[in-house]
C-alpha cells in the first residue's frame, strides 16, 4: 500500500500567508503523495483551512508556491486548478436540484447533456443518492447534503479532493459512519484526499498521514501511529489522545539506554532505540505515558516490569473502557489510566489503594 | 395544543388590534368606497346610486384614457428598469466590496429622504431647466451650443426624477438579497470551474432574483400612480393616468369616473405585478 504512495501529488514549498499584520502560515513545506488520504489537523486558528484554501487557489500565498501534479500553481485561479472542494457548509446551490448541483461543473466544461446525465447518475450511485436526483437542497438531511457535496467534487474527476471539515456538522453516529464510508470510497477510487479537521480521532481513523499544525506551522507530519506513539513535543502529544506528563531528570546516558529519574515512577533505563538520534537526550526534562500503558494490577497479576503504589481518585465509565484518575505515591497530580472492562473485572471504586504496573518501553521523552 | 394555539392567536390579535383597526379605517374603508363609487353616477352635486358599468365602459373605451394608461405604464416601466439597473451595481458594490462601514453607506443612501420629495422635484427643475445647472455647465464647458430642451417638461424628465427618487427603495431589497447569498456558494461555483462572469449569471443573479423582483414591484407600483412628478416636470407629454384621476375628482367633478379609472389602473398594475412575480420565481430560485 505504502509503495503506491511515493509519487508526490502536491508539493507545498515554503508557503507564507499573511493577512495584514497577522501571519497565518509561517513558511509551510510538505509533500502530499498521489492517492494518499492526507489530513491537516489542528485547533481552530492554526492555519489548516488557510493552507487548504491556498492549495485550492482561493487565497494566493504571500510567499512560496504550491505545485499540483508537477505543475506550479502560482497565478492559476481556483477555477482552473485540478482540485475540487467539499465545503464545510457543503455549499449546495439552493436554486438547483441534486442532479443540477452535481452536474454544475460538467456543464461549465461544455459536455453534452447525455454525457452529463450519465456521469451524474454514476456518481450519485457511488454515494448512494441515486433516488434523490430531483430533490432540492432544503429537502435533504445533513448527511445527504454531505454526499451531494462529495458527489459534486467527485464527478469532476479531479486529481485532488479537498475536504474542509466535511463531517463537523453531522451528529456523532452519522459522523462515525461517514468516516468509514469516506475512507473506503477514497481507497476504491484512489484520488488524493486532503482533509482539514480539528477532530484528532477523525484524523487518526481516516488518514494515511497527518500534518499536525499549531500557530501556522506544521509541528509534526507522520502516520497516525507515528503521531500517537512518537509525538515530537508536548503540544502534539496532548493534542493527539490523552498523555500523562511526568517531570524527569537525566541521570546518565549510555550507548543503549538513558537513565532517567522520573517523579513517582523512580529510576529507570529507557532504551535509546525508541528515541530519535537527532534528539538532544541530555535536555530531557519530561516523560509521557499513554493511559493504556499503565495497568491497575490485580493481586494475582504480577507480570508487569515495574510497579508503583497509588490511590484511585476518580473514575469515568465508558462502557468498554474505564478511565481512572490515580494519584501515584510521591506525585501530586493524578495520572489518567485507562482499563478495558473485560469480563470478571469490576470497576475499582474511588479511594481504593491500587498497584499500578507499567513498562519502560511505553515511555516517550520530551524536552521543553 | 389546539386550545393553546387559539389562546396564542387571540393574544396576537389583541396585540395588533389597534394597528388593524387603523388599517381597516384608513385603508380598507376608503378602498371599498372608491370601488363602490366606481359603480355609481354623479350629476353635478347629486350621486345616483344605481349600479352601472358605464364608468368602466368610458374608462376603457375612451382613447384619451387609454393613451394616458399606456403612457403611465410605459413611464413607470422605463423608470423601473432604469432604477433597478442603476440600483443593482450599487447594491452589489455595497454587499461584495464594502467590508467596513456598511452601515454608514446604507445611511448615506437614505440621505435624499431627509428632504421633502416636493423639494427634490423642484431641484430637478433647477438642474434640468432651460437655464438650469446642467445646461449652463455644458454651455460653459463648450459641449453644446444651445441649451438642451429634451431634458425638461417631457417624459425624460419624469423618468430621471422618479428614478432618482426611488433608487434607495430599489437598492435596499437587492442589497438584502445579495447579503443573504452564502459566499461559499460563489467559491463552490469557482471551484467547479466557473469564471467570475459565468458564476454571476448562474449563481449570483438567480439568488438575487427575490430582491430584484421586490425592487421592481416596489418601484413599479407607486410610480404608475404618481401625479406630482408628471405635473411638475412632465409638461404635457409627461401627463399620466393619475393626473386624469385627480382631474376627475376635482375640476371635472366626476368622482365615479375617477374611481373607475383608479380601480382600472389598480387592476392592471395588480396583474402586471403578479406576472413579474411569477416570472421572477421562474428565473430565480426560491432561496431558503
Amino acid at each position: 500500500m505504502k509503495d503506491t504512495h511515493t509519487k508526490p501529488m502536491i508539493v507545498i514549498d515554503q508557503v507564507v500567508k499573511k493577512f495584514g499584520s497577522f501571519t497565518a502560515l509561517h513558511g509551510i513545506s510538505a509533500e502530499i503523495r498521489e492517492g494518499e488520504f492526507f489530513s491537516l489537523l489542528g485547533p481552530s486558528g492554526c492555519g489548516k483551512t488557510t493552507l487548504l484554501r491556498v492549495i485550492a487557489g482561493f487565497e494566493p500565498p504571500t510567499k512560496g508556491k504550491v505545485a499540483i501534479g508537477g505543475k506550479d500553481m502560482s497565478g492559476i485561479p481556483a477555477n482552473s486548478r485540478p482540485t475540487n472542494m467539499v465545503f464545510q457548509s457543503y455549499a449546495i446551490f439552493p436554486h438547483l436540484n441534486v442532479e443540477e448541483n452535481v452536474g454544475y461543473g460538467l456543464k461549465t466544461r461544455k459536455m453534452s447533456k447525455a454525457d452529463i446525465a450519465r456521469d451524474v447518475a454514476e456518481v450519485l450511485k457511488l454515494v448512494d443518492m441515486e433516488s434523490y436526483g430531483k430533490r432540492k437542497a432544503h429537502e435533504l438531511s445533513g448527511g445527504q447534503r454531505q454526499r451531494v457535496a462529495l458527489a459534486r467534487a467527485l464527478v469532476m474527476r479531479p486529481e485532488v479532493i479537498l475536504l474542509d471539515e466535511p463531517l463537523s456538522a453531522l451528529d456523532k453516529k452519522l459522523r462515525d459512519q461517514m468516516q468509514v464510508e469516506l475512507r473506503s470510497l477514497q481507497r476504491s477510487i484512489g484520488i488524493t484526499f486532503i482533509l482539514v479537521t480539528h477532530d484528532q480521532e477523525e484524523a487518526l481513523i481516516m488518514s494515511d498521514r497527518i500534518a499536525v499544525m499549531f500557530d501556522g506551522r506544521i509541528e509534526q507530519l507522520d502516520t497516525p501511529e507515528g503521531l500517537y506513539r512518537r509525538p515530537v513535543n508536548r503540544r502534539v502529544a496532548s493534542f493527539i489522545g490523552v498523555m500523562n506528563f511526568l517531570p524527569a531528570k537525566v541521570l546518565g546516558v549510555t550507548d543503549q539506554h538513558v537513565k532517567l529519574d522520573i517523579a513517582a515512577l523512580g529510576q529507570i533505563d529507557v532504551p535509546r532505540h525508541d528515541i530519535d538520534p537527532a534528539f538532544d537526550i541530555e535536555a530531557v526534562d519530561t516523560i509521557g505515558v499513554r493511559p493504556e500503558m499503565f495497568t491497575l494490577l490485580a493481586d494475582a497479576d504480577d507480570t508487569a516490569q515495574m510497579k508503583v503504589q497509588g490511590e484511585v481518585v476518580d473514575s469515568e465509565y465508558y462502557g468498554d473502557m474505564t478511565y481512572y484518575s490515580v494519584r501515584l505515591a510521591g506525585h501530586d497530580t493524578p495520572v489518567t489510566i485507562s482499563m478495558r472492562n473485560t469480563a470478571g473485572r469490576s470497576v475499582v471504586p474511588p479511594g481504593s489503594q491500587v498497584t499500578v504496573g507499567w513498562g519502560a518501553d511505553s515511555i516517550v521523552v520530551f524536552k521543553e | 395544543m389546539a386550545l393553546r394555539f387559539d389562546r396564542e392567536a387571540g393574544q396576537g390579535l389583541r396585540l395588533i388590534s389597534l394597528t388593524l383597526a387603523y388599517v381597516l379605517v384608513m385603508l380598507a374603508a376608503p378602498l371599498l368606497m372608491v370601488i363602490t363609487f366606481s359603480f355609481w353616477t354623479q350629476d353635478y352635486l347629486t350621486i345616483d346610486t344605481t349600479l352601472t358599468l358605464n364608468n368602466y365602459r368610458e374608462a376603457w373605451g375612451t382613447p384619451i384614457y387609454q393613451v394616458l394608461m399606456w403612457r403611465s405604464l410605459k413611464i413607470s416601466l422605463i423608470v423601473t428598469v432604469v432604477t433597478v439597473l442603476l440600483a443593482f451595481p450599487i447594491a452589489y458594490y455595497l454587499s461584495f466590496h464594502v467590508t467596513r462601514r456598511k452601515a454608514l453607506w446604507l445611511f448615506l443612501i437614505t440621505v435624499p429622504f431627509w428632504t421633502s420629495y416636493l423639494l427634490r422635484v423642484f431641484l430637478w427643475k433647477v438642474i434640468l431647466g432651460y437655464n438650469g445647472v446642467l445646461n449652463s455647465a455644458l454651455l460653459g464647458l463648450g459641449f453644446i451650443d444651445a441649451p438642451l430642451t429634451f431634458i425638461l417638461y417631457n417624459l425624460n424628465a419624469v423618468v430621471i426624477t422618479l428614478a432618482h427618487a426611488w433608487a434607495p427603495f430599489a437598492i435596499l431589497p437587492i442589497f438584502v438579497a445579495l447579503e443573504k447569498i452564502d459566499r461559499s456558494l460563489l467559491e463552490a461555483a469557482t471551484d467547479l470551474g466557473d469564471s467570475p462572469l459565468r458564476r454571476f449569471f448562474r449563481i449570483t443573479l438567480p439568488l438575487a432574483m427575490p430582491g430584484i423582483v421586490a425592487a421592481t414591484l416596489i418601484v413599479l407600483i407607486p410610480t404608475v400612480g404618481d401625479f406630482i412628478t408628471p405635473r411638475l416636470v412632465g409638461g404635457t407629454d409627461g401627463l399620466m393616468i393619475s393626473n386624469m384621476i385627480q382631474i376627475q375628482f376635482g375640476k371635472a367633478n366626476n368622482a365615479p369616473l375617477g374611481a373607475a379609472l383608479a380601480v382600472s389602473s389598480m387592476v392592471v398594475i395588480g396583474l402586471i405585478s403578479v406576472g413579474i412575480f411569477l416570472v421572477g420565481k421562474k428565473l430565480g430560485g426560491r432561496v431558503r
